[in-house]
C-alpha cells in the first residue's frame, strides 16, 4: 500500500494541541505518526508543504449533493470533487433528495454510490420526518444503522413544536444530533430576500430575522425538555446568536454552524436581482453579521459549514422571486474563512481549523478530524498567502450559481488527502 | 450599453428635468388632440405586458404612435409564457425581431433588471412588481410642476398600501431628489419601517389627518388587492381610516391638488365627492401620461440609439 509523506507543512492538530512545523508520515491508508525529520522509506510519495498549513481533513456538515432525484444539479461524485477542490475530505450530505432520505434504503444508497464514485468521505444525514413533510417521525434507528449521522429536515423545518419533542426525545435515545433549519415559514412565506431597508427598496417581500429566532428559541426549550443533542444549522441573525450563546451557558448541548457567506455578505452586498445572492436563510443586515463573526470568536459559534446548494442555470436564470434558494459554497469555504476570521485578525488560523475539524467531529462524533497516530489519513494541506481567482466555471461541481465567481482570495486549499491518497491538488 | 429606462431611484436629476422639460413641448395645446411627428420613423417598439394594463399600456402606445413609431402589443395571455417559455427566452424571441425598445411590466420585481443584463435592446418600465413605476413618478411630476410650483419644498402626502406599491416608491425617488418632503401613510402593516431610509427627505406616519395637515399635494394609491398577501382589512374599515373624503380636504394647504395614479375604487380609497373635486388632477394625470411618454420614448430610441443604428434597422 502506497506510503505518503508530508513534510515541512506547519502541522495544525487541534485535537491534540500540536502546532509546529512537522512531517506527517501516511500509510495504509492512515496517520502513522506526526515528528522531525520523518522518513516516509523507500517509494514514499512526498509533498513539500513548506510554508503551507497541514491539518486533518476539513468536514463540511451541510452540504446538499442532489442525488438521487436532481442528478441534473449536482451528483454525488462531482459534489465530492468540488468537495476536494475545496480542502473537505468529509461532506454530510442533506436528505432533501428524490426520494427524501428518510429510510435505510436511501442511506444506504447514498452511502453505497458514494463507496463507489466519491473521492472524498460521505456521511449522510437523515430526514426527522417522512418526506420531510413535519409529521411523522422518520426511520430514524435504522438510518442511523445503515450510517446516517445527524438528522434534519433542512429547508422544511419542523413547524409542529410536538413533532419536533418527539423526535428530539427519540433522537437522544438514539444518541443522534437533531440539526434544525430554523425559519417559522409563516412569519417568512412568500420572502425572497432578508427583510429590512434593501428589500423595501427594491420591492421584494422579506424573510425577517424574526422568522429564524422565534424558531431558535422554541428549539432551545425543547432541547432542554429532551436533553437531546442539538444543532442550529447556518446561523445568521444576531439574537439567534445571542440565544445560543445564552443555552451554552446554562449547560444545554446545543451548537451551532455557520455559513462562509453569511460572515462575508449582507443585504447590500446583494447585486439587485441577482439570483446568485439569494439563498436561505438571506443575507441579513450588518449587526447579524457582525454577531456571526462574534460567534465565531466568542465559541457560540462551534462549526463553518457551506450549506452547498447548486442550482442549474436554467432553475437561476428566471426572475429573482422564482429562483430557487441557495448557492455553491465548497470551492470557497476557505478562501472566504480566512478572508474573513483570520486575515482580519479576529481569530488565529488554529481557530479556523478547529471550526473545519473538531468542531463538526464533535457535533456529529465521527472519528475525523484529528492526526491521531491510527486515524484515518484525511489531511486538508492549505495556504494562507496564496493568491487565486475563484472561476465558478472551472468548477467542479455541475452548477454555477456562485456569488464569489472572479473574486481574488488570499489563501486556500492546495492539496486534499483522503484515506492516504491525494484527491486534489492545486 | 443599452439605455433604456429601468427606474428613478438610478437616474440623475438633470436627466428627470430633461425629460419634463421634453414632456411639456409635447403636451396638447387648448384642447387639441397630441400633435403627431416623425421623430421616430423606421424605429419599432414592443409593448410586453406580462400584467393586465388598459391605460398605461394604451397610453404608451399612442406615445409611440404620435412620435411615429411603429408598435406592437403583446399581452402574457397571448404570448408564449402560457406555453411554459421562461423569460429569458421570450425576451430573446423577441429581440431577435429586431425591435429599438421594449415596453415591459411584469408582477416580478426586478424582471426588467435582470432581462437588461442579458439583452442589447433597452427596456422602458411600465411596473415592476412592487418595485417602481418610474413613468408614473415622472406623469405625477410633471402634473405637480403644471400647478405652477416648484417641487423643492412641497410637502407630498402618500397614502395608501405603501409597501406594495411601486407608485409610491417611484416618487419618493423622484420627489426626494428634488428636494420634496414626503409623508408617507398608511396602515403600520403596509407601511414598513424602513421605508424612511429608502430616500432623504421621509417621514412616516399612520394617521391620515397628520399626513394631510399642510400637505400641498394629496397622493392616494390604490388598494391593491391582487397583491395582498398579509392578513387583510375590511372594506369599511380601511375607508373609515385611510379612505379620502372632502373633509380630509380642509386640513391641507388651500391651493392642494389631489392626486391618484389610477384605476380608483370610489368608495374603497377615495370619496366620489374626493374624486371628482376641484382639487382631482386625476384626469391631467393620464393626459400627462402621453406627453412624458413621448419624452421618454425619444430619449431612449431617438437619443440613446442615435449612434448605434444598423444596417438593418433601416433596412424594414
Amino acid at each position: 500500500m502506497a506510503r505518503l509523506l508530508i513534510k515541512n507543512g506547519r502541522v495544525i492538530d487541534p485535537a491534540s494541541g500540536h502546532d509546529a512545523v512537522a512531517d506527517v508520515w501516511i500509510e495504509d491508508g492512515v496517520i502513522r505518526g506526526v515528528g522531525t525529520n520523518l522518513s516516509g522509506g523507500a517509494g514514499a510519495d512526498v509533498i513539500d508543504a513548506t510554508g503551507l498549513i497541514v491539518a486533518p481533513g476539513f468536514i463540511d456538515m451541510h452540504v446538499h449533493l442532489r442525488e438521487p432525484g436532481f442528478e441534473h444539479a449536482e451528483t454525488i461524485e462531482s459534489g465530492s470533487r468540488a468537495a476536494a477542490a475545496g480542502g473537505f475530505t468529509s461532506v454530510c450530505p442533506m436528505p432533501n433528495t428524490k426520494p427524501v432520505n428518510d429510510n435505510a434504503t436511501v442511506t444506504s444508497y447514498m452511502i453505497e454510490k458514494a463507496r463507489r464514485h466519491a473521492v472524498v468521505n460521505v456521511f449522510p444525514i437523515g430526514a426527522i420526518t417522512k418526506g420531510s413533510a413535519g409529521e411523522e417521525l422518520a426511520a430514524i434507528g435504522s438510518m442511523k444503522q445503515a450510517g446516517a449521522v445527524a438528522i434534519s429536515d433542512d429547508g422544511r423545518p419542523v413547524m409542529n413544536a410536538r413533532v419536533m419533542r418527539r423526535a428530539m426525545e427519540f433522537a437522544r435515545s438514539l444518541e443522534i444530533p437533531v440539526i434544525n433549519h430554523c425559519e417559522d415559514l409563516h412569519l417568512s412565506a412568500g420572502g425572497d430576500m432578508h427583510e429590512g431597508a434593501e428589500s423595501v427598496r427594491l420591492g421584494l417581500r422579506g424573510i425577517p430575522g424574526c422568522s429564524e429566532d422565534v424558531m431558535v428559541a422554541r428549539d432551545i426549550l425543547l432541547a432542554e425538555v429532551t436533553g437531546a443533542r442539538y444543532h442550529v444549522a447556518h446561523i445568521s441573525s444576531r439574537h439567534s446568536v445571542e440565544m445560543v450563546q445564552f443555552a451554552k451557558s446554562k449547560g444545554l448541548a446545543v451548537t451551532a454552524e455557520a455559513t462562509p457567506h453569511h460572515l462575508a455578505l449582507t443585504d447590500r452586498d446583494m447585486k439587485p436581482y441577482d439570483s446568485n445572492y439569494k439563498m436561505k436563510p438571506p443575507l441579513r443586515g450588518s449587526c447579524d453579521v457582525t454577531a456571526v463573526l462574534e460567534g465565531i470568536v466568542n465559541g457560540a459559534i462551534d462549526a463553518i459549514a457551506t450549506d452547498h446548494a447548486p442550482h442549474p442555470g436554467s432553475e437561476k436564470m428566471q426572475e429573482f422571486e422564482s429562483c430557487p434558494f441557495g448557492i455553491l459554497g465548497l470551492e470557497t469555504a476557505i478562501g472566504v474563512s480566512l478572508g474573513q476570521l483570520v486575515h482580519p485578525g479576529k481569530i488565529a488560523v488554529g481557530r479556523l481549523v478547529e471550526l473545519f475539524t473538531t468542531g463538526p467531529a464533535r457535533i456529529l462524533r465521527i472519528d475525523r478530524g484529528t492526526l491521531a497516530q491510527g486515524a484515518p489519513a484525511d489531511v486538508t494541506i492549505f495556504s494562507t498567502d496564496r493568491e487565486w481567482i475563484y472561476d465558478v466555471n472551472k468548477s467542479f461541481s455541475k452548477s454555477r450559481n456562485s456569488p464569489f465567481d472572479g473574486k481574488t482570495f488570499k489563501g486556500g486549499p492546495v492539496a486534499t488527502v483522503v484515506a492516504g491518497e491525494v484527491v486534489w491538488r492545486v | 450599453m443599452a439605455q433604456g429606462l429601468l427606474g428613478i431611484e438610478g437616474l440623475a436629476r438633470e436627466e428627470i428635468q430633461a425629460i419634463l422639460d421634453r414632456a411639456k413641448d409635447f403636451q396638447p395645446r387648448d384642447g387639441q388632440s397630441f400633435r403627431k411627428y416623425d421623430l421616430l420613423r423606421d424605429r419599432m417598439v414592443v409593448n410586453l405586458f406580462f400584467e393586465t394594463s388598459t391605460r398605461t399600456r394604451t397610453s404608451f402606445e399612442i406615445a409611440a404612435k404620435r412620435l411615429g413609431a411603429d408598435s406592437v402589443s403583446i399581452t402574457a395571455s397571448a404570448s408564449s409564457v402560457s406555453k411554459g417559455e421562461s423569460l429569458v427566452d421570450t425576451l430573446n424571441t423577441l429581440g431577435a425581431m429586431r425591435p429599438n425598445a421594449i415596453i415591459m411590466r411584469h408582477a416580478a420585481s426586478g424582471a426588467p433588471h435582470f432581462l437588461q443584463r442579458h439583452l442589447e435592446i433597452p427596456i422602458i418600465n411600465a411596473g415592476d412588481g412592487t418595485h417602481e413605476h418610474p413613468t408614473q413618478a415622472l406623469l405625477d411630476a410633471r402634473t405637480i410642476l403644471d400647478r405652477g410650483a416648484k417641487l423643492e419644498g412641497l410637502r407630498v402626502a402618500i397614502i395608501g398600501d405603501i409597501a406594495h406599491s411601486r407608485v409610491a416608491r417611484s416618487n419618493v425617488y423622484l420627489l426626494s431628489k428634488f428636494g420634496a418632503g414626503i409623508v408617507l401613510c398608511g396602515p403600520a402593516s403596509l407601511l414598513p419601517a424602513a421605508l424612511k431610509d429608502i430616500a432623504p427627505g421621509v417621514t412616516l406616519t399612520t394617521s391620515m389627518d397628520q399626513a394631510i395637515r399642510d400637505a400641498d399635494v394629496i397622493m392616494m394609491l390604490r388598494v391593491q388587492l391582487e397583491r395582498q398577501h398579509e392578513p387583510g382589512f375590511s372594506a369599511s374599515e380601511y375607508f373609515q381610516f385611510y379612505g379620502l373624503r372632502l373633509e380630509h380636504l380642509k386640513l391641507a394647504r388651500p391651493d392642494a391638488i389631489v392626486m391618484h395614479p389610477g384605476p380608483i375604487n370610489r368608495g374603497r380609497e377615495i370619496s366620489s365627492e374626493a374624486a371628482d373635486s376641484q382639487r382631482s388632477v386625476i384626469l391631467n394625470q393620464v393626459e400627462n401620461g402621453i406627453a412624458v411618454r413621448m419624452a421618454v420614448l425619444e430619449r431612449v430610441m431617438a437619443g440613446g440609439m442615435a449612434g448605434k443604428r444598423t444596417d438593418g434597422a433601416t433596412a424594414h
